[in-house]
């Protein structure tokens, strides 16, 4: 046992090998950072114009098509590639093996790139203003759908390589547990499959045949039901790579071990199968789910916190380790001796912190009788901004200058830059999203383009005015940051190359790595089968009643 | 097969597992005793023939019934459709401390409707009646805002709701 287990770690894999999943790496993160340079703008435009100190800029067709683009290159495309092109690279170096087929790989990207490209024709020609959430029956250009529809189906490829590389790995090394980031990551692959399904079936059943004239009406209660299958396992899909990294790479950057595998592994499963079948907190103020179904599902929310508290405790405990190591003492000694130059360690600290606010918010959002004070007010968007825009995505730049070096070969521009590039990222996530959850509680709704129309009560209107201001600071901070990041990554590629040597990929090992584990923390077949059962139990009636419960139908609307 | 646990990972397991339960607790309390519910009353509608007497849930939303309004048992209701983009009556008046239930259905597309500094925040949905009891606390005029983006006017889309103290409210016009 202990022979093949040094065996498969020194075994090393072919330069053809390498080769072919840095161009994977590479392109799909290439599409990932592209969609977000282009959103990035279009995020400090939407601020800019909706404070109202701008009459210019004021314009409502440009605002809702640009606010569309923004959350469909951020949300679905930026995370997803950056996901599938992080997914390969691990797959291949965790497992020290080839990926089953890179052609398969391939043609899942050219269709998610074709769908890419399809929704953002009718996104930016304004045929698709109907924000990244659908909201039927408003409908849009049927591009836009079939679009969306092979971006996902795309993405579909990238989760079964996931599986066959982890089922083939296991195959041939019976009874070890699969390398921890491996175990996240088709965990992920795993989650993306089961929570895709309920968009999905909306785009598929609801708004494809619509947009094309094939039926004449849908329920638009059918279909905000299916989409929040989808709309809360997206956000842990998205969350869980910035864990990865947290759990496997940071911990050998900051110079100490992972504090434990096996706890990080509970924590995994538990995002799994508490991530998907609880979307319905994001219809606790709709109409058409009865009340009881709201409160089992906000059980499951509240279930959600237990990983995240986990991963809290053993990355701080990590840190800890690592601090001490370098000489730290006392009971916060060890925070001052950690290597803040290094981009994962600051990135990881920042993301921490912006999680545990935002995580706070979340919670609140979580209690329907306080999501009624802040249901679709502009706090929502500062929740989101603060927990992906902040703790993800910074997560997302880490993994970046991490890898970037690793899959071009050229050492990193700057790493003074890149420290900027992270602080500023940190300063102006807060100082755009506190205002906008103060905003939020002092009655300003979400999703509008301006708020000078309320003539009426311009008392409440003035009582906005400050944190409008403050929210432009934030935003053209993000703006500088972003693009920051983007020149990088650009001048990473004209700067020398490195030796084979740095571009060797290796991952943090834990106090004690298991030589085994109990089965349940190894297996993915007894987590589909539960979250089968649990999905059954939480949206089957609730998804089952439109079909007696006899609602009249909605013809579609444009905009 | 054994795992090892840290002593400190148990302790925190067992600390973050005791908020958890006591979130839910709280919750279920309010739910079972205040009687603090989401609101859920998934009753349909036909929503393109709001201005009907007759089809599904006909009737209840024609022009002349819209409005404030008291029912059988002394409730005061607010009968209200939601539509591009505006609130129908687009002013209405309600005494402070008194529980209002609103009923209200959309016209057309989704809707959202938000009355800053109350908990009135519910989604209008093509096709369901939204109903939701609330209490107004603080006097005053305050917008009632659609916080569902609804068109390219969403922003513009609000009416007035002005809260009187309970000796100043008076029915004026009487809703048959």
């Amino acid at each position: 046992m202990a022979t093949s287990s040094i065996k498969t770690s020194e075994l090393a894999l072919s330069a053809a090998t390498t080769d072919s999943t840095n161009k994977l790496a590479f392109w799909n993160f290439f599409v990932a950072f592209a969609a977000f340079a282009l959103a990035l703008p279009m995020g400090a435009y939407q601020v800019l114009e909706r404070s109202g100190m701008f009459p210019a800029l004021e314009n409502a067709a440009v605002y809702y098509a640009s606010t569309s683009t923004h959350g469909v290159l951020m949300a679905y495309v930026l995370s997803t590639y950056f996901i599938m092109g992080f997914g390969y690279h691990t797959a291949v170096h965790s497992l020290k093996q080839a990926l089953w087929s890179p052609r398969f790989a391939w043609v899942g990207f050219w269709m998610s790139t074709i769908g890419v490209v399809l929704a953002a024709i009718a996104l930016l020609s304004g045929n698709a203003s109907i924000l990244y959430t659908f909201y039927p029956p408003e409908i849009a250009h049927p591009i836009f759908y079939i679009g969306a529809a092979l971006l996902v189906v795309g993405s579909w490829f990238w989760c079964v390589l996931m599986i066959v590389s982890t089922v083939q790995w296991k195959k041939a090394n019976p009874g070890k547990p699969v390398p921890l980031i491996m175990y996240g990551t088709v965990l992920n692959a795993l989650l993306w499959l089961w929570t895709s399904l309920g968009v999905a079936a909306e785009v598929v059943f609801q708004l494809i045949p619509v947009s094309l004239g094939w039926v004449d009406t849908l329920d638009p209660g059918l279909a905000r039901v299916l989409f929040s299958e989808t709309l809360h396992g997206i956000v842990y899909f998205w969350l869980f790579p910035a864990y990865l990294v947290m759990y496997a790479i940071l911990p050998k950057e900051a110079g100490g071990k992972l504090f434990s595998d096996e706890f990080a592994r509970i924590a995994f499963v538990m995002l799994f199968i508490f991530s998907v079948p609880i979307g319905m907190h994001h219809l606790y103020m709709d109409p058409m789910v009865a009340a009881g179904w709201k409160l089992l599902h906000m059980f499951g929310t509240f279930m959600v916190a237990v990983p995240t508290m986990i991963t809290g405790f053993t990355i701080i405990a990590t840190m800890e380790i690592a601090g001490r190591l370098r000489g730290g003492t006392g009971l916060f000694g060890w925070l001052k001796k950690l290597d803040y130059t290094n981009p994962v360690v600051l990135a990881s600290t920042l993301s921490l912190l912006m999680l545990t606010v935002g995580g706070w918010g979340g919670v609140i959002n979580a209690a329907y009788a306080l999501d009624a004070l802040i249901h679709n007010t502009q706090w929502i968007p500062g929740h989101f901004h603060l927990i992906y825009g902040g703790t993800t995505v910074i997560m997302y730049f880490a993994a970046a200058y991490w890898l970037w070096p690793k899959i071009t070969g050229h050492q990193l521009y700057s790493n003074k830059l890149v420290l900027t590039q992270l602080w500023l990222w940190f300063f102006g996530m807060w100082i755009t999203t506190m205002p906008w959850h103060y905003l939020g509680l002092i009655g300003q709704p979400r999703r509008v383009d301006t708020v000078q129309a309320y003539q009426q009560a311009e008392e409440l209107v003035r009582s906005w005015d400050f944190s409008m201001l403050i929210m432009n600071i934030g935003a053209i901070m993000l703006l500088v940051s972003g693009l920051l990041f983007v020149y990088i990554l650009f001048m990473t590629s004209r700067q020398p190359t490195i030796s084979k040597a740095e571009q060797e990929v290796s991952y943090a090992e834990a106090i004690h790595p298991p030589l085994r584990v109990p089965t349940l923390l190894n297996s993915l077949s007894f987590w589909n089968w539960a979250m089968l059962i649990y999905l059954i139990a939480s949206y089957g009636y609730p998804v089952l009643q439109f079909w007696f419960i006899g609602t009249p139908e909605s013809p579609q609307w444009g905009i | 097969m054994s795992i090892h646990i840290d002593p400190l990972e148990k302790k925190w397991i067992i600390m973050t597992s005791v908020i958890v339960l006591l979130t839910w607790v709280l919750i279920i309390y309010y739910a079972a005793v205040e009687n603090v519910h989401p609101p859920s009353n998934v009753e349909v509608i036909d929503s393109a023939h709001l201005h009907l007497a007759s089809g599904v849930g006909g009737g209840e939303f024609m022009e002349d019934k819209l409005g404030v309004h008291r029912d059988a048992d002394g409730t005061l209701v607010v009968t209200m459709v939601a539509a591009r983009y505006g609130f129908y009556p687009q002013h209405v008046e309600v005494p402070i401390n008194t529980p209002i239930k609103f009923r209200m259905a959309s016209f057309d597309v989704l809707h959202g409707v938000l009355i800053p500094f109350s908990n009135m925040n519910t989604m209008i949905v093509p096709g369901y009646v939204s109903e939701l009891t609330t209490n107004f606390t603080r006097l005053g005029d305050f917008p009632v805002i659609c916080d569902e983006y609804c068109g390219l006017a969403h922003a513009y889309m609000y009416g007035m709701i002005k809260i009187v103290p309970k000796d100043d409210f008076k029915l004026t016009a009487e809703v048959h």
